[in-house]
C-alpha cells in the first residue's frame, strides 16, 4: 500500500512539520500566555503562590469563571454570544435559594429544578434570536438586564424586601448532596497526605489544604466533557459547523436550529451550577452574584482561540484562559503590585488575544 | 422507461412578490441524467433548492417514489437519498476537509454515552473519495479553506457522489474546475448514473450537458420551455433556447412531442 501511496503522492505536496500543526491549535494562545502569566509571576511573586494552598486560592476564582467561560466559549464556537450569563447568576441563584429557604426543598429536587428553569431561559433567548434573525448580542443585552431586574425584584418578594436571601447553610446542612456541590472534595485523603507530611500542616495538626475546593472538579470535568463533546463526537461537529457557516450547515443536513438552541440552554446552566456552588458556599444570594461575569468569561474564551465570528475555538482554551484569569487576579495579591492594575490587563489580554486569534485564523484557512 | 424517483409537478416559488418559479415541471428517473440549463437568474438554483428540502414550494406537487412529499428541511431529503452539491457548495472554511465531508451525517463507533465521532474512519474514505476524484490531499484534516476554488467544488462534488442514494443534485458544479477536473466530474456523472441513480445536472455549457445528458429541460425566467430527449435536439438549439432566442418559436416544434 505504501508505495502506491507514494507513487500517486503529489510532488507539491509537503508534509506539515509537527511545530506548524500545533500553531494551528485554537488554545496554542492560551497556553503561551498561561505559561507568560507563570514565568512572570514566578520572578515577582511571593513563591507561596506556587505552594499547594496557593494553588488552590488561584484556582479557585478561576474555576468559578471558567464554568461560565466552557459555556461561553461553546456558544461562541456555534456562533453566538450570551450577554446574560452574568445575570443568570444571580437569578438562578435567587430561584436556588428560594426554592431551598422559601419552598424547603430538598437539594435533590432544588438542583434540578434551578437547572431546568436556567435551561428554560436559555432555550427562550436562543427562541427569540433564530426566530427574529436577530443578533445574540442585542437578544442577550436585553436579558442581561431583565434577569438582573427579576432577581431584584424577586429577591425583596422572597424575603419580603430585604436585598439579601440568608438561611442556605441551615436548610442544607444534612442534605446528602451538600458535599457535591460545595466545600472541599477527598478531605480523607488530605488529611492522610497531611499525616504523611506531603501536605503541610497548621500547628494544630490539620492540614493546610483541607481538599479540593468542589468548583475545581467541576471545571476540570465541564472542560473534558466539553472539548470531548466538540472534538470526538458529531454533535461537536455540528457546533463547529452552525458557527462556522449557519446556511451551509443546514444545507448539509445539520439540525441548525436544535444545535444552537441546545447551546443556549448549557451555557444558562453553566452559570445556574456556578450560582448554586457559590450559593452553598457563601450560604446565602443577592442580586449582585455575577456582576460583569459575562464579560470575564467571554475574555477567558477569546483568550482560549474563540473567535468573535464563531466557527473556531477550543474549550480547552476556555479552560487555560481562566486559570490565567485566577493567576492574575489572585497572584497580584502576592506581589507588591497595585492590585488594581488587574482591569489593565483585561483589557490588554483581550485585545492581545483578539490580533493573535486573527493571525491564527488566516494560518488556518489560509488566507492572504 | 421506469417510473420517476422524483417528480415534480407546476412548481411555484414566490419570494415576496418576486416570482422566482411560475410553475415548473420536471421529473428524474433512475440511471438518466437529466439536464437543467438556462441563463443567469432563470430560477435553476431555485428550483433544486425545493428539490432538496432548503425551499417549500409555494405551491406545487413534488412525488418520490409516487408519494406525494414534502420535506422540511435538507436533512429530510438526504435522508430520502437525495444528494446535492450546492452553486455555494455548502462547505465551511474554517473546518477540515474530514468534517465538511461527513458534515452532518457522521460516522459513529461505540454506543449510548460513549457513541462517538469515528474520526479515522472518516479521514480514510474522504481521502480515498477524493483520490478516486484525481485529487490528493495533503491530509484530511486541512482545513477547506486552503483549498482551490476547484478543489472546493471537487470535495463537494464527492461528498454528493458518497451520500446520494437515489438521486444526485449537481449545480453549476463545473464552474471553477480545469479541463482535467471537468472530464473528471463527467466521467463520475456517468458512473453514478449506470449505478441507476438520478442525476440532475445544472450547466450553462451546452458542451458539457450535450455530453453526459439524456434529457434537457430549459428554464428561462422561472417558466420551463419543456423537455428534449438526447438526439431530439441540438446544441445549437438548446444554446438558442438558454438564450430565450428568436428561434423559439421555430423550436417550439422540435420540443412539442416531448412536452
Ligand atoms: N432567497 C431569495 N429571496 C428573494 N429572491 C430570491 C431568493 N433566491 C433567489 N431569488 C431570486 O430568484 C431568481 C432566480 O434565482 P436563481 O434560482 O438563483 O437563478 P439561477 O440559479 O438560475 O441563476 C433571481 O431573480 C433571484 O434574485
Ligand atoms: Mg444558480
Amino acid at each position: 500500500m505504501t508505495e502506491e501511496a507514494e507513487t500517486a503522492m503529489d510532488e507539491r505536496i509537503k508534509k506539515d512539520p509537527l511545530y506548524r500543526r500545533l500553531m494551528k491549535r485554537p488554545e496554542l494562545g492560551a497556553i503561551a500566555g498561561m505559561i507568560l502569566v507563570t514565568v512572570f509571576f514566578l520572578a515577582t511573586a511571593d513563591p507561596a503562590m506556587f505552594t499547594l494552598s496557593g494553588f488552590m486560592n488561584f484556582m479557585t476564582p478561576a474555576a468559578q469563571l471558567g464554568i461560565l467561560a466552557i459555556g461561553a466559549a461553546m456558544l461562541m464556537i456555534g456562533g453566538e454570544f450570551d450577554l446574560s450569563i452574568g445575570s443568570m447568576v444571580a437569578f438562578a441563584g435567587l430561584i436556588f435559594a428560594a426554592l431551598l429557604v422559601n419552598f424547603g426543598m430538598p437539594l435533590v429536587v432544588a438542583i434540578p429544578a434551578t437547572l431546568i428553569i436556567a435551561a428554560a431561559v436559555g432555550a427562550v433567548n436562543g427562541q427569540i434570536v433564530l426566530r427574529t434573525g436577530l443578533p445574540s448580542f442585542i437578544v442577550t443585552l436585553a436579558f442581561l438586564f431583565v434577569l438582573r431586574g427579576l432577581s431584584l425584584v424577586g429577591l425583596k418578594w422572597a424575603t419580603g424586601g430585604s436585598t439579601q436571601l440568608r438561611g442556605i447553610r441551615d436548610a442544607v446542612e444534612n442534605d446528602f448532596l451538600t458535599p457535591v456541590f460545595s466545600g472541599d472534595a477527598f478531605p480523607a485523603l488530605f488529611a492522610w497526605l497531611a499525616n504523611i507530611g506531603v501536605v503541610e500542616t497548621f500547628k494544630n495538626g490539620a492540614p493546610k489544604v483541607p481538599g479540593i475546593p468542589v468548583e475545581i472538579l467541576w471545571f476540570v470535568l465541564l472542560a473534558a466533557a466539553a472539548t470531548y463533546i466538540l472534538l470526538k463526537t458529531p454533535v461537536g461537529n455540528w457546533i463547529f459547523a452552525v458557527g462556522g457557516d449557519t446556511n451551509a450547515a443546514s444545507n448539509s443536513g445539520v439540525p441548525v436550529r436544535n444545535v444552537k438552541i441546545a447551546l443556549f440552554m448549557f451555557t444558562a446552566c453553566c452559570a445556574a451550577l456556578l450560582a448554586i456552588i457559590q450559593v452553598l458556599d457563601a450560604g446565602s444570594t443577592d442580586a449582585r452574584r455575577g456582576f460583569q461575569k459575562e464579560f470575564e468569561a467571554i475574555i477567558a474564551a477569546v483568550i482560549g482561540g474563540c473567535l468573535l465570528t464563531g466557527g473556531y475555538g477550543s474549550a480547552i482554551g476556555a479552560f487555560f484562559g481562566s486559570i490565567i484569569f485566577g493567576m492574575v487576579v489572585i497572584g497580584l495579591t502576592y506581589t507588591n503590585i497595585d492590585q488594581d492594575w488587574f482591569q489593565v490587563f483585561l483589557g490588554t489580554m483581550l485585545l492581545l488575544a483578539v490580533m493573535f486569534n486573527n493571525v491564527i485564523r488566516k494560518r488556518v484557512t489560509g488566507e492572504r | 422507461m421506469s417510473e420517476p424517483i422524483l417528480q415534480m409537478n407546476n412548481i411555484e416559488k414566490h419570494f415576496g412578490n418576486v416570482i422566482a418559479l411560475a410553475g415548473v415541471s420536471f421529473d428524474i428517473r433512475p440511471g438518466e441524467c437529466h439536464c437543467l440549463l438556462g441563463d443567469n437568474g432563470a430560477g435553476k438554483s431555485t428550483f433544486i433548492k425545493t428539490m432538496s428540502g432548503v425551499h417549500k414550494p409555494t405551491s406545487g406537487e413534488i412525488l418520490f417514489e409516487g408519494k406525494p412529499m414534502s420535506f422540511d428541511s435538507p436533512r429530510d431529503a438526504m435522508e430520502a437519498g437525495i444528494a446535492t452539491v450546492f452553486q455555494d457548495l455548502a462547505m465551511i472554511p474554517l473546518m477540515s476537509v474530514t468534517r465538511n465531508f461527513f458534515m452532518g451525517r457522521e460516522p459513529t463507533k461505540g454506543h449510548g454515552l460513549f457513541k462517538r465521532f469515528d474520526v479515522q474512519h472518516a479521514n480514510e474514505v474522504t481521502m480515498s473519495e477524493m483520490k478516486k476524484m484525481g485529487i490528493n490531499l495533503r491530509e484530511p484534516d486541512q482545513a477547506v479553506g486552503t483549498l482551490s476554488g476547484g478543489e472546493r467544488q471537487t470535495v463537494a462534488i464527492a461528498r454528493a457522489v458518497y451520500f446520494g442514494a437515489k438521486v444526485l443534485i449537481l449545480d453549476e458544479p463545473t464552474s471553477a474546475l480545469g479541463v482535467r477536473q471537468t472530464s473528471n466530474v463527467l466521467a463520475t456523472i456517468a458512473k453514478v448514473r449506470e449505478q441507476g441513480i438520478g442525476v440532475v445536472f445544472i450547466s450553462h455549457n451546452v458542451r458539457h450537458a450535450m455530453s453526459v445528458g439524456d434529457r434537457f429541460t430549459v428554464l428561462n425566467r422561472g417558466k420551463t420551455h419543456g423537455t428534449a430527449k438526447k438526439g431530439e435536439i441540438t446544441s445549437e438549439e438548446l444554446q438558442d433556447l438558454m438564450a430565450g432566442g428568436q428561434e423559439l418559436a421555430e423550436l417550439e416544434g422540435s420540443l412539442g412531442g416531448t412536452i
